[in-house]
């Protein structure tokens, strides 16, 4: 194609300057379907590949990068493919050609807004029902106690504000390490802002539900991130402390805890990895 | 001097013990019972940030406005245990939970580290 290359620097050097520099209609349909083929391969089989790699589970801070990276990049991709297909399909109309990218980045950037006001909005009564229903701790600053005898410990993410909630049945039940181990575990979810990751791929699984680039990363994402307010515990706690803090709590059998939600790859692997 | 949840919790506690609606004066009243003197002004900036919240109703026919809790505490409770223990999809947004049940097989791989260590 080197006549292609020539018209190009023709019209390069024709127009005296970058900014008016014409691009092939060939090089833009060649770019639409590189950047389709990399938005495909990111919303579908990547996904899929790194759901079912092993190595995650040794190097969750590595894989929680990626899948943000995957995230970020497929957006994009997919943005930018609609773009250059727009003004593939309509080189006469530079002011139509954009229109699907700029409506699919809408859509995008709704479902984030939508996502951030609902979460926000059970966040808020969900804080109410704690201040109506539960003491703060005697002791510890932004924790307060659940009067119930379900084992629960859980945080409440809101940036500096930010609750832990312990029940009374899991203060009765943990002894004071068990308990060290809990606390450092919700405290790092706190630190590392947990929340805002997890905020970002539940937004992106509902504006693309049928995508596995949405749906595995959202349950991967999830995964990693108790991993690694696991290993913020591990460095407080010997293995064998938090294993049975998880014990105490997750297998408690207590009448009103819910079934069994582990058993996928990934929340077993959290187990694993304690077991050596 | 207590915080405005503190006052709050007071105040919904002495609604769900009452039978029945309970006058602005009468809630001052159990407060004060339990040693806990509260201004008027104060008490019904309480009982008007509880509506608002949904947790308290208010009968302004009648004078003075009497006011009742919404809900019983238990049903707040398990309103509250629901969103920590229920539909998976919503919590993980709403709140990080240490742990959810344990299925079997990885209650086996806890319990041999366990034994391992002794």
């Amino acid at each position: 194609m080197p006549g292609l290359l020539i018209s190009v620097d023709h019209a390069l050097a024709d127009s005296g300057m970058a900014g008016a520099l014409v691009i092939p209609h060939a090089v833009v349909i060649v770019a639409a379907v590189v950047f389709g083929v990399i938005a495909v391969a990111l919303a579908w089989p990547v996904p899929v590949i790194l759901s079912r790699a092993t190595w995650p589970m040794r190097a969750p801070v590595m894989a929680l990068l990626l899948w943000q990276v995957i995230g970020l990049a497929g957006g994009l991709s997919m943005i930018g493919a609609l773009a250059l297909a727009g003004y593939a399909a309509l080189p006469q109309h530079p002011w139509l050609a954009p229109i699907p990218a700029v409506l699919f980045t809408v859509y995008l950037l709704t479902h984030l807004a939508i996502t951030v006001v609902q979460v926000t909005r059970l966040r808020h009564r969900h804080l109410a029902l704690l201040e109506m229903l539960t003491s703060p701790h005697p002791t510890r600053a932004r924790t307060r106690v659940l009067e119930d005898a379900v084992p629960v410990a859980y945080c409440l993410p809101r940036g500096a504000r930010s609750v832990t909630v312990l029940s009374q049945g899991l203060l009765d039940r943990l002894d004071a390490d068990e308990l060290v181990a809990v606390i450092a575990h919700e405290r790092a979810h706190v630190e590392q802002r947990h929340d805002l990751l997890l905020l970002a791929f539940r937004a992106w699984r509902s504006a693309l539900p049928w995508f596995p680039i949405a749906a595995r990363a959202e349950v991967e994402v999830a995964a990693l991130v108790e991993m690694l307010a696991d290993d913020h515990a591990r460095r407080e706690v010997h293995d064998e402390v938090l294993a049975r803090a998880i014990l105490q709590v997750g297998a408690s059998g207590v009448p009103g805890a819910d079934q069994p939600v582990s058993g996928s790859m990934r929340v077993s692997d959290r187990f694993r990895r304690l077991a050596g | 001097m207590s915080t405005l949840g503190e006052l709050e919790r007071a105040v919904m506690d002495a609604l769900w013990d009452a039978d029945g609606s309970l006058s602005a004066y009468d809630v001052q009243h159990t407060l004060e019972a339990e040693g806990r003197t509260l201004a008027a002004t104060t008490l019904l900036t309480v009982l008007s940030r509880l509506e608002k919240k949904g947790f308290v109703a208010s009968d302004r026919s009648s004078r003075p406005h009497r006011y009742t809790a919404v809900a019983s505490r238990a049903d707040h409770v398990a309103e509250l245990m629901h969103s920590v223990l229920g539909d998976a999809g919503d919590r993980t947004a709403v709140l990080e939970r240490f742990v959810g049940g344990v299925s079997a097989e990885d209650a086996a791989v806890l319990r041999r580290l366990l034994g391992g260590a002794g």
